[in-house]
This record gives C-alpha cells, sequence and structure tokens, in this order.
C-alpha cells in the first residue's frame, strides 16, 4: 500500500512492521515524530510491544540492551546529543553482541545549538562497532529497518540506520508499505542463543583479563567483515521479496566519468540530479553514493572508482584537524590500489542547502587543478 | 535447631569477596529470598569483581554486567523483555553499590521509580567507592576518611538521603536492611517479591578493607549500625513507615566509630557533631514510624 509520510514515519512503520518487541526512546529534535507514533501504535496495541519511556538516551540505550540481552527485538532512535550521551552504552551493545537497531537522524552537534543536519553525530561513532546504513530517500528508511534486523540478528551486531535531519525527517514523499506478511516471511521472528534464562544460567560482560580480551574482539571484527557479505546477499534477498534494492554502495554513471563526486545522504540524491544537469552540457560526472559506513564497502569503492580521473568527496562533516570524515575512509580505501587524485569538499554543516548548483561549482573548480592544492575545500563559507 | 532461612544456596563459596565482605552476605541472603526464578543486572561496582573473572561465575543465576550509570534502566529493559515474551513471573533485580545508586545512577534510579517499573533496585552500601580504592560517594558519611577525603579533610557533607529521595517517588515498597540481620532481610523481600512495581532495598554492607576494620567485625559493624541508629532498619509499604528492628535503648556512636580505622582521627567534638546529626536523622524517623 502507498502512502505518503514523512521520513520519521517510514522508521515507525518499519520498525512496526519489524515486530519489535521493546522500545526505549527519549525525545529529541528532530527525532520526535518516531516516537509520538511508535507510542501510538503500542497504545493502541497494533504492536504487540512494550514501550519504556525513558529520562535520558543513556537510558533508551541501556533498556534497549537489557531487553535484547533477555531475546527481544529492541528498537530506538535518536539524534545529534543524544545519540552523543548514549556513545558510552553504543560501545557496550556491539560488545554484547546484541541485535538492536537504532534510527539516528543527522542532526549537527551543538555548541552552537542548532537542530539541523550534518553527519558528525552519527560519524563520530563510526568506531563503536555498529554498522551504519545511510539513506536518501524515506522508503529506503522504511526498508532500511526491515533489512536490518535481518542482518544484525545474523551477525549479533547493532545497526544504526542513519537520515538527514528535515531534509529526510520532516520530508513527505511516498513510501510503499509492505504487506506484514511479506515482512514476516523476509524477516523471521527473533531466536536469540545466548539470551538470559533462569533455566540456563549464564554471566554476561563479566571481568576479562587480557587472556581472553582480544578474542573477544577478534570476534566482532569477524562479525563486521561476515556482515558485507550478508548485506550484499540480504540486497538480492530483499529485492526479491520487495522488488527494491539496496547495495552497499550505488553508482550512478561512474563507468566512463572523469570526475566521480562521492557523496552520501540526501546529498547524495541532489548529486545525481546534478550529474545529469552536467551530462546534458557534455561533462563526463558521475556519482558514488555510498550507503554503508561499516562495514567499509572497500573493493565496491575501488571498482567503481577505478575509471575516475578525479576524485571528488563531498563530506557533510568534519574532523578538526583532518578531513571530511568519508573522505578519510575513501581515501584509505584507494591507497595502494589507485594513484587518482582525491579533492575533499565540506559542504553543508549545520543543515545549509547543497544545491545542484553546489556540485557544479565544485567540479567546475577541481576542473582547473590537476591534483589537489589543499587538504580540504569549503564550499560558500563567509569568512 | 530448625534453620530460619533456606539452606539452598545459589551462591557458590569461590567468589571473589574480600575476607569478612558484607556485600558477599547480602547477595547470599536476597538469593535465599529470591530463588532460582531470578535475573540481576550489575553496573561497575565490587561485585563486578567478587562474581568472578571471565569465564567463571558465583551466581547460580542469570546476570548481565552492564555500565555504572544504567542499573535501573538496563533491569527496566530486562523486565520488558519478559514481559513481551510471556514470562512475566521472574524477578528482574538491578544490584548496585551506592557509588552506582547515590551518584552516577541516581537519574536512571528515579527514572525506573517513577514509572514504577516492576523490578528490585538493591544497593549494598558500604559508603564509598570500594572497588576504585576507597573514594568517597555520596553515601559516606560525615567525618569518614576516604582517600579523597584524607584525615587532614575528612569528609564534611552528611550522607545523602538516598532513602527518602527513593520515597519522594511513592513505590509500592522500599526497606532498609543490614547484613547482621539476615531473617529480616529475607522476610521482607518474601513479602516484597509478590508486589507488582518499584521496589527499592538498601542494605548496609561494612567493608573491612575501606573502613578500617577487622574482617571479624563486619556483622557486629552492622548490628551496631543499627543498634545505635546510624542506619535505622524499617521498611515503606505503600507510604506507611514500619520499623522491622527496633532500637528502644539506642547505643551511643562512639561504639560504632571506635572500630572503625575511618574514624580513628576523630576528635571529641567531631563525635558529639555525629551524634547530633544521627539523633536528629532518628527523630525525623521515629515520627514518621508513630505515623505522625
Amino acid at each position: 500500500m502507498k502512502k505518503v509520510m514523512m521520513g520519521n514515519h517510514a522508521i515507525s512503520h518499519g520498525a512496526t512492521l519489524s515486530r519489535v518487541q521493546v522500545i526505549a526512546a527519549y525525545p529529541i529534535t528532530p527525532q520526535t515524530q518516531v516516537v509520538e507514533l511508535l507510542s501510538e501504535i503500542v497504545a493502541d496495541q497494533k504492536l504487540k510491544a512494550e514501550f519504556i519511556k525513558v529520562e535520558s538516551e543513556h537510558s533508551a540505550m541501556a533498556a534497549c540492551i537489557g531487553a535484547s540481552s533477555a531475546g527481544a527485538r529492541a528498537f530506538t532512535a535518536t539524534s545529534a546529543q543524544g545519540l552523543a550521551l548514549m556513545h558510552e552504552l553504543l560501545h557496550w551493545a556491539a560488545g554484547a553482541r546484541l541485535p538492536i537497531v537504532m534510527a539516528d537522524i543527522n542532526r549537527a552537534m551543538a555548541p552552537p545549538w542548532t537542530i539541523w543536519t550534518d553527519q558528525n553525530d552519527s560519524l563520530s561513532q563510526r568506531d563503536t562497532g555498529w554498522m551504519q546504513f545511510y539513506c536518501q530517500s524515506n522508503q529506503e528508511v522504511l526498508d532500511s529497518v526491515i533489512m536490518a534486523y535481518k542482518v544484525a540478528e545474523k551477525v549479533l551486531m547493532p545497526v544504526m540506520i542513519v537520515l538527514d535531519a528535515f531534509s529526510l525527517s520532516h520530508t513527505y514523499e511516498i513510501v510503499d508499505l509492505p504487506d506484514q506478511a511479506l515482512v514476516d516471511t523476509y524477516l523471521p521472528p527473533f531466536d536469540y542463543k545466548y539470551k538470559l534464562n533462569v533455566n540456563d544460567p549464564h554471566t554476561y560482560g563479566g571481568l576479562t583479563t587480557p587472556d581472553w580480551y582480544m578474542e573477544f574482539r577478534v570476534k566482532m571484527q569477524e562479525a563486521m567483515e561476515q556482515a558485507l557479505g550478508i548485506i550484499k546477499k540480504e540486497a538480492v534477498e530483499f529485492e526479491k521479496t520487495f522488488g527494491r534494492r539496496y547495495d552497499p554502495v550505488e553508482p550512478y554513471m561512474v563507468d566512463d566519468a572523469d570526475i566521480v563526486l562521492v557523496t552520501s545522504g540526501t546529498a547524495a540524491s541532489t548529486a545525481r540530479f546534478a550529474v545529469d544537469q552536467m551530462r546534458k552540457k557534455g561533462k563526463k560526472v558521475g556519482n558514488l553514493r555510498m550507503r554503508l559506513l561499516r562495514p567499509f564497502p572497500f573493493a565496491d569503492v575501488r571498482e567503481h572508482l577505478k575509471n575516475a580521473r578525479k576524485v571528488v568527496i563531498v563530506d557533510r562533516n568534519i574532523s578538526y584537524g583532518y578531513h571530511g570524515i568519508w573522505a578519510q575512509e575513501v581515501k584509505s580505501a584507494l591507497y595502494g590500489h589507485s594513484k587518482v587524485p582525491v579533492f575533499n569538499f565540506i559542504a553543508g554543516l549545520g543543515g545549509r542547502d547543497i544545491f545542484p548548483e553546489t556540485y557544479i561549482d565544485i567540479v567546475n573548480q577541481v576542473k582547473k587543478m590537476k591534483k589537489p592544492d589543499q587538504e580540504l575545500y569549503w564550499v560558500e563559507v563567509k569568512r | 535447631m530448625k534453620p530460619t532461612l533456606p539452606l539452598e544456596e545459589l551462591m557458590s563459596p569461590g567468589h571473589l569477596a574480600c575476607q569478612g565482605c558484607g556485600a558477599g552476605i547480602a547477595m547470599r541472603t536476597t538469593l535465599k529470598a529470591l530463588g532460582r526464578d531470578t535475573m540481576f543486572t550489575f553496573p561497575a561496582c565490587c561485585w563486578t569483581v567478587i562474581d568472578g573473572p571471565f569465564p567463571y561465575s558465583c551466581l547460580e543465576v542469570p546476570l548481565l554486567h552492564m555500565a555504572f550509570e544504567a542499573t535501573a534502566a538496563t533491569a527496566a529493559g530486562i523486565k520488558a523483555a519478559m514481559n513481551a515474551l510471556g514470562k512475566d513471573k521472574t524477578t528482574i533485580c538491578g544490584w548496585a553499590g551506592d557509588g552506582g545508586t547515590f551518584d552516577i545512577g541516581l537519574q536512571a534510579l528515579s527514572g525506573a521509580a517513577e514509572r514504577n517499573d516492576d523490578i528490585f533496585y538493591f544497593c549494598y552500601d558500604n559508603e564509598a567507592y570500594m572497588n576504585t580504592g576507597i573514594q568517597r560517594s555520596g553515601a559516606t558519611p560525615y567525618g569518614a576518611w576516604t582517600t579523597t577525603t584524607p584525615v587532614k579533610h575528612f569528609k564534611k557533607e552528611v550522607k545523602k538521603s538516598i532513602d527518602d529521595i527513593v520515597a519522594a517517588h511513592k513505590p509500592p515498597y522500599q526497606a532498609t536492611a543490614s547484613v547482621a540481620y539476615p531473617e529480616d532481610l529475607y522476610k521482607k523481600l518474601i513479602k516484597a517479591k509478590d508486589i507488582r512495581g518499584f521496589k527499592f532495598i538498601h542494605i548496609i554492607s561494612p567493608c573491612p578493607p575501606g573502613w578500617k576494620a577487622r574482617p571479624e567485625d563486619t556483622v557486629k559493624l552492622a548490628r551496631l549500625a543499627v543498634q545505635t541508629g546510624i542506619f535505622p532498619v524499617y521498611e515503606v509499604e505503600a507510604g506507611k513507615y514500619a520499623q522491622t528492628m527496633k532500637t528502644p535503648n539506642r547505643k551511643p556512636v562512639l561504639e560504632y566509630l571506635k572500630l572503625q580505622g575511618r574514624f580513628k582521627h576523630l576528635k571529641e567534638d567531631d563525635v558529639a557533631e555525629i551524634q547530633r546529626i544521627v539523633d536528629a536523622r532518628y527523630a525525623e524517623l521515629e515520627k514518621r514510624f508513630q505515623g505522625c
């Protein structure tokens, strides 16, 4: 059934269709509609779940960790400061190998106070052991929640669904709501082998000496490596079931492109529009949309950038004193595999719009250079 | 002689508690009351260590170790999952020290109490951050030495009244207990087990290394804490206070203080100040015991 809905409600419907059993959440702009709709759905008993209205995001993640450990499918959603407050427990959820799924609405970090989008909140959580799926449409958001549980429960690692504040969270689009029966065939109930069980009591997460700590960590890395293959397989399975496909990266006209713009989130759909405009004028430009941050799709990135003469990474985030974060990731994947010059542009922080013209200007600037003469370039910034 | 507590042990002797650890007695007694259909979550606290290093555990019930400030929320999450999975009879417990309760875990505790989540929250109170090496907490009493309140600058602040803070949330059941009176704790837990909603149990648990006391004095100290009125033992059921260990002839606080090296620097005036603090608190509670 097709419905017009905002990105936040696409998350709520994704969680509902995934038959989540415990929701624990704390409100933060721009996430609120996610939990408002879910609280209504649960109160109306349209979803058989427990909703814990916790007193902080830290407690939201703690409750999800408790619930998931006890064998329930757990869900939460947050943004920016809330995600940062959860940071300690993001490590905990991943280290405890719990397949929790959460949505993060990308909102820039304060100060100064802001509620608009950029990616520094989620990218700051890069090393916590969470998979991260960056979405560009409300349909992708809904579908990703369902797919996330499938992947998470297979490898026992948590997933963060990431979407832009307002440009997706509050933007209404047509979304195809899949039938519950179809979702049920794709996503079986969560059957957790290691759940807390009074008939088979175990202790989880206890004090571990240097003799054993690394053995836990190597298993997390193996799970993430395995996850990449599963995500690719699930892209095919998902397409078979629902007719829509989500690969780790999404190439657009990259094969013959001289310049490839590497982008993520809603800025990627704008980039694709800009590519169309530039192609009409005979400019050989392509776009590579990054959907996965973790596990990182090394091979796909190398493959789709192998013909490019210049790679331009447009980051809606920054690691102060270094590059944009996607630029670090992509450069690192290319190192030793390609000699292509890599340019890094920082744009759209704190919700400043990234227009098609923004990309056209960037491409014109890059065309004049053989290789970058600065580590990074700021786009349209007042000085 | 008929035993006053069940003989079954759900805590094995191979644990890592220090000699004379009050927290060990607290857990052992608690498990006798709650039985096998029970799950625990621990934050960072002495019990993180006492339970034993991976892959060992001295408990015969499921246990989820968790971050320091998250006890009450984690227990609430476990409970929600058990409800969702149709196993709502299992008793879910958060088990934290005083630092994890009075200080860093207070927010989550307040949240769970306000929501009236159907869990037990236990605080075994050894009156400082003992696991990290005896630093003062909000539970450390006036006059005590700790490594962050050295003798020259001993603690000048009065112990935070966590019981009153919890009482302000009006939970269906809360109680204080002392490891010197296991039958009292046992009886309270048997009663509370059948009460739905938030249950707060605060247990005074002497710590020989942290209190600079002899391990063999643990029970004596836990008894004197009650007999001097320093740690009155009572319960609050639906707002009604009842003193379960009566102390008609309270002993002077000095009898309790003099057995502990952490108070040995105190002068007569300091002891008098502690007596004054204890008397005032006791008088306040007595009114509640009498229902006025």
